[in-house]
């Protein structure tokens, strides 16, 4: 079918994926600082080759989570393997096997693009030849291969993300590790991350990610845990959480007359109604006569729309995910 | 133990590489600068106090100078340096994301520190033996002792650096520490000329070991109290250097 070059194939070598073992195991997963729970009692699993997004608001204990995943900290309790291996007693030969995008990057500036990547697979005890021999291909896969021999502080901040997803792969790792690969980015430059990550899944790359945008997890993950205060909330497909935490459709009211408005409908309705900040939400199967009620009203602005993940997040917290 | 040396080597050349980048510059604090207070204070003062400690002051000065410096070389590499590392770059915990652990990195950065003290010495006794102020073999004998003087204030400048949250914390270290050792250590005049008391407390200085032990073998002679100071030396590096890792290990991992 696809007579052209296919640059998937071209990058697959990048991954091997050998063991069976579940990506990740986690049991009853705690951790707390000066007596405060910020991860309470986690459980969850990830297979090989799944794209898994953990997806909550600022504090939500998404970053503690993914550093004890990684061997950064020792979990307060519970059972942790990752890759087989056990965590945090066998995390250095797990680490040589993972990649991790930190939440701020931690490019060396002192050096160029290529440089960053050789200096980085020394740490992983990679030889010259190992390193000639997949450099271009990480370059290329970030669209850094023109910016080679630039200097850090002449990349811009997508393209510098790029480049520590691309530094993650180095050591062409079983399961990448990116906490919240996006945030700060333009929306433009966002969407570039995402295809990049998204051709990694395609290649088979198992992905944990974690985000507070909704968006991000339904685009890219194929499972998502929703997480609020150190727990789990939810863990299903972003299709399924929609399907069967919320009702499928929103009617958002704002605007001078949007009380009157709803103090005019019949007391007896079966959608459910929140009222956030100056919003009204309703929710239901079917909204349009709802939405025809609305016409005869002035200053009253609407949105009608398929509910997404933080509605279900709002309905499971009462609170927004974008300022919970 | 090959493949920890391994992993130290890979943080030593991060580091070594990017001190050849700014070569210039770090020429100039760790070479430049001591030549200069050398050959000022040496001629200059040297004129008016004749002979030292039975050597021309010039002589005298030049084994305290090479000490120094190679004290500050790598005392300077392990606060402002590797602080920048750890807190501000977080170069630290990009290493510590590969299989690297926390041991690792502070040993690859204090054997790194032992490098950057040895080439200050190196250049530094090629130009005192280009002024006649090295004239025997012995003079090679500084370079190994230059090395563990880097490892041994490297390692108590990261222990230091352990409790630092800003830059301003080393003024602390440098004024309260480092400037009195200097004073005390025999750098400038013999120590000999101190009251006894602070005499005695002087000989429990690090620099006052490395000064002591780098004179004679500038002087062209090997004495034997040359192994005693050399294990003064080890016996603040190695407790310095466990205690940077167990520090660091806690301020980092958390
Ligand atoms: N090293 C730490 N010491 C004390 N509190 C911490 C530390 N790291 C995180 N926290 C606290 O734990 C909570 C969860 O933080 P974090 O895991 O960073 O959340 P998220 O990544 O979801 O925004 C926050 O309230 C944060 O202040
Ligand atoms: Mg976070």
């Amino acid at each position: 079918m696809r007579a052209s070059f296919n640059p998937l194939r071209f990058l697959s070598p990048l991954f091997v994926t050998v063991s069976t073992a579940p990506a990740v195991a986690a049991r009853h997963l705690s951790k707390s600082f000066e007596g405060k729970r910020v991860v309470d009692g986690l459980s969850f699993g990830v297979r090989q080759g799944e794209c898994l997004g953990i997806l909550g608001p600022n504090g939500a204990g998404k970053t503690t989570t993914l550093r004890m995943l990684v061997g950064a900290t020792p979990p307060g309790s519970g059972e942790l393997s990752v890759l087989g291996f056990r965590i945090p007693e066998q995390a250095r030969a797990m680490r040589a096997r993972i990649g991790v995008v930190p939440q701020q990057d931690n490019l060396d500036i002192d050096f160029t693009v290529i440089e960053n990547l050789r200096i980085y697979g020394g740490y992983f005890g990679l030889t010259e030849a190992a390193l000639k021999a997949r450099i271009p291909r990480l370059l290329e896969l970030a669209v850094l291969t023109d910016k080679a021999n630039a200097r850090i502080g002449q990349l811009s901040g997508g393209m510098k993300r790029r480049l520590s997803i691309a530094r993650a792969l180095i050591n062409q790792p079983e399961l990448l590790v990116l906490d919240e690969p996006t945030t700060g980015l333009d929306p433009q430059v966002r969407h570039n991350i995402w295809s990049m990550l998204r051709q990694l899944q395609n290649d088979g790359l198992t992905i944990v990610l974690t985000t507070h945008y909704m968006e991000e997890a339904e685009r890219l993950c194929g499972r998502i845990i929703l997480m609020d205060r150190g727990r789990i909330l939810a863990d299903s497909s972003p299709q399924a959480l929609i399907r069967e935490s919320i009702e499928p459709h929103v009617l958002e009211v704002h605007g001078a007359n949007a009380e009157a408005w709803c103090r005019s409908l019949p007391a007896e309705r079966d959608e459910r109604c929140e009222r956030i900040g100056e919003s009204i939400f309703h929710y239901g199967g079917d909204l349009e006569s709802l939405v025809r009620s609305l016409d005869a009203w002035e200053g009253v602005h609407y949105v009608y729309r398929r509910a997404n993940l933080e509605d279900v997040f709002l309905k499971l917290t009462g609170r927004d995910l974008r300022d919970a | 133990m090959l493949e920890a040396a391994k992993r130290w080597r890979s943080v030593w050349r991060r580091n070594a590489w990017a001190w050849r980048k700014g070569a210039r510059t770090a020429l100039l604090g760790g070479f430049v600068e001591p030549l200069l207070t050398l050959l000022v204070l040496g001629f200059g003062l040297g004129g008016y106090v004749g002979r030292v400690a039975g050597m021309p002051y010039l002589d005298f000065l030049a084994s305290g100078i090479l000490a120094t410096s190679a004290m500050n070389a790598a005392t300077f590499e392990g606060l402002y340096l590797a602080y920048t590392r750890m807190a501000v770059l977080k170069t630290w915990d990009g290493m510590l994301a590969a299989p690297l652990s926390l041991a690792d990195v502070v040993m690859g950065e204090v054997l790194w520190m032992g490098t950057k003290s040895t080439i200050g010495a190196v250049l530094i006794l090629a130009v005192l033996a280009g002024f006649g102020l090295a004239a025997s073999w012995t003079a090679l004998g500084v370079l190994p002792l230059a090395f563990l003087a880097g490892v041994c204030f490297g390692s108590i400048a990261l222990v230091v650096t352990s409790f630092a949250r800003s830059y301003d914390f080393f003024v602390y270290y440098i004024t309260l520490c480092i400037t009195p050792m200097v004073l005390l250590s025999g750098v400038f005049f013999p120590s000999a000329g101190l009251p006894a008391i602070v005499r005695v407390a002087s000989e429990c200085l690090p620099l006052f070991h490395l000064v002591e032990a780098i004179r004679p073998l500038l002087a062209g002679s090997l004495e034997p109290g040359l192994l005693r100071n050399a294990a003064a030396l080890l016996a603040f590096a190695v407790p310095a250097v466990f205690l940077a890792i167990w520090r660091l290990q806690r301020r980092l991992t958390q």
